[in-house]
């Protein structure tokens, strides 16, 4: 992986050299054993991955959106660099405000500032979305790579074990486990999320790696020698990646969304924590005369799910070359 | 075909026992006693909750409780929740309703995200096309209770289009349906525009343009066909899921069906409404995995199973 960001990060760096296609790459996919590690001939740089990282940068959508979380992931870092006011200290006699220069955003129910509040409520949603993603994508990766490359009985055992957890709703599963804890943070409901959402990931690595394993270059490397692990890290994993890659910049949107419908429905973060879904669960009731305690938090949550939508299909329509 | 429907059918069985241990297990573990939940602030007699636990298997171990309950429910037996009432008396009454919601959803999901995905697919660029990739997108990324109440406040309260909730009659049905279709709409017409532009381009296509077919003929018979198994395969999924999925749907618009139950009993912990409830949900989604499967062969002669 690291590998793959340097290779990623050279190309940024507009070092890259359209090598010919070809030999060189093909000569370092087969003999991997005999090059000292680091010293990838020139031709390896016109990889999938390079490729797909300058079709990225041509891409306006990619760029808007990828700029647009990076804001929101600097919202959810260092809040303070957007907002003064503190989202917690508030003022029942400036309660339900609206939009001023004062306040932006106007003010919530209990007087406190919305702009605030709103800013401050990107970390829960930024950190359930990255948490449950990270904890998919990896048990997806390793346990995916295991099952497919090594097949067997533990393969057929964790196929069932994922159609079992796979038969619950991931809502509904989330909403039964949730009411069992008592104190929800956003930890517990990653937690839970990671647990039933698992088997997919797994789903997809393992059928991209079962297509991989089969391929002459890495039935070339086990010829030379190559090790299990060595060939599933070196020639199964980079070319067996991409599928998962994409789905989670794609579900990273969607975990953000069912933390904030699980939040709105009252078995996700609760009060004094700050989160979109509560806001929105809160202006519920005060929507008719006060739209504007609706619209921002459900703008902000929508647009940032809308953005890593936007990003995880311009990711798959760079990684796939038939698009070209 | 035979065969193959029936080892299906086995393989569901194991499934099924895991999956609906794994919520029988999750729900009997909400801490907290039933039985003193039931009583409120008066306390009953002990002899009343040694009978009431005796009565539901309180003070077997679970496995036990799992078996007796699994037992009772292949008889059609789903139990009773604290008052005393037949599970199945209340699924009775709340399913029509969910059923109702559900089917106007897929038909408004087939009818329009079909539609809506034909028209784009068969002419990438286009000015329709936009349209449909940039409002399906926008669709998917407003989540479903920020859409639901969106709505309700727009077109129910403001401009009186709708009613604000369910009412009993149809009419009432309808906006909660377009709501709890619009995820899965834009879905379908992502799905079928991509897949029928793909198709479009593919040789037998041309082939059958080259014969010098009339296009209307080349679309319907050569390429839709062709296009619309991956759209099938995700009606049929989603069919199961929009009974699963109508929970924030019914919770915004108060409709009684078997979303809302369902949550309520949760939080009420009634255990057994919950239980017998997502394991009629796990069932149907299991079967309609099976019947897309089976759909498979019908529709791509290339799939055969033995």
């Amino acid at each position: 992986m690291t590998e793959q960001q340097q290779k990623v990060s050279r190309a940024d760096a507009g070092s890259f050299v359209a090598a010919p296609q070809g030999g060189a790459a093909l000569e370092a996919e087969v003999l991997p054993g005999l090059l000292p590690a680091g010293a990838a001939p020139e031709g390896r740089r016109a990889s999938l991955w390079s490729d797909a990282w300058r079709e990225l940068r041509r891409n306006p959508i990619a760029i808007i959106s990828s700029l647009f979380i990076l804001l929101v992931v600097l919202m959810a870092v260092v809040p303070g660099l957007f907002t003064r006011q503190d989202p917690r200290a508030c003022e029942i006699t400036l309660s339900k405000l609206r939009p001023s220069g004062e306040h932006w955003f106007g003010t919530d129910n209990l007087g406190c500032d919305y702009f605030a509040q709103t800013i401050y409520g990107a970390r829960a949603s930024i950190s359930v979305g990255v948490l449950v993603t990270l904890g998919t994508a990896i048990l997806g990766i390793l346990i995916g790579a295991a099952a497919g490359y090594y097949g067997g009985i533990a393969d057929a055992l964790l196929s069932r074990a994922s159609d079992i957890v796979l038969g619950i709703p991931l809502v509904l599963g989330a909403i039964v486990i949730l009411t069992v804890i008592r104190s929800r943070t956003i930890f517990t409901v990653a937690l839970v999320l990671m647990l039933l959402y698992w088997p997919t990931v797994v789903r997809i690595m393992r059928s991209t790696v079962i297509g991989t394993r089969n391929m002459d270059y890495v039935q070339a490397a086990k010829a030379l020698g190559a090790g299990n692990l060595r060939v599933i890290r070196r020639h199964v994993l980079p070319n067996a990646i991409a599928p998962v890659i994409v789905v989670s910049t794609i579900n990273l949107g969607i975990f953000i969304a069912v933390e904030a419908t699980l939040s709105y429905l009252g078995v996700g973060l609760s009060r004094p924590a700050i989160s979109w879904g509560l806001m929105i669960s809160d202006a519920q009731r005060l929507f008719r005369s006060f739209p504007h305690l609706l619209l921002f938090p459900g703008l902000f949550l929508s647009v940032t799910v809308l953005s890593f939508i936007l990003l995880g299909d311009a990711v798959r329509d760079a990684l796939d070359p038939k698009l070209r | 075909m035979g065969r193959y429907v029936l080892r299906r059918l086995l393989q569901l069985i194991p499934v099924f026992i895991g999956t609906t241990f794994l919520i029988f297990a999750l729900v009997f573990a909400i801490p907290g006693d039933p039985i003193r939940a039931l009583a409120g602030d008066r306390p009953l007699p002990a002899p009343v909750q040694e009978e009431l636990r005796d009565r539901y298997n309180l003070d077997d171990p679970l496995v036990v409780q799992y078996g007796k309950y699994m037992a009772n429910l292949v008889q059609g037996d789903f139990g009773q929740d604290f008052r005393g009432r037949p599970v199945s008396d209340i699924m009775a009454e709340r399913w029509p309703i969910t059923i109702k919601l559900s089917l106007a959803a897929f038909a408004i999901e087939i009818v329009i995200g079909l539609l809506a995905g034909l028209l784009a697919g068969l002419r990438l660029g286009s000015f329709i096309d936009n349209v449909v990739r940039i409002s399906t997108v926008v669709i998917i990324s407003i989540p479903v209770f920020v859409l639901g109440f969106t709505l309700q406040i727009l077109l129910g309260v403001k401009w009186e289009i709708f009613p604000v909730a369910y009412n009993g009659t149809f009419n009432g049905l309808l906006l909660p349906a377009i709501v709890l279709a619009s995820l899965s709409l834009a879905y379908v017409a992502r799905l079928t525009r991509t897949t029928l532009a793909e198709n479009l381009r593919a040789d037998y296509v041309r082939t059958a343009v080259a014969k010098g077919l009339p296009r209307r003929r080349v679309v319907g018979v050569h390429t839709l066909r062709n296009s619309l198994i991956p759209v099938v395969t995700f009606l049929g999924v989603d069919l199961g899921s929009l009974m699963a999925g109508a929970i924030v749907t019914e919770g915004i618009f108060n409709i009684p069906g078997i979303g809302n139950q369902v949550f309520r009993s949760i939080l009420s912990q009634e255990s057994t409404v919950v239980v017998g409830i997502v394991t009629a949900l796990v069932v149907i989604y299991l079967f309609s995995n099976l019947i897309v499967d089976i759909l498979y062969a019908v529709l791509d002669p290339r799939i055969r199973y033995d």
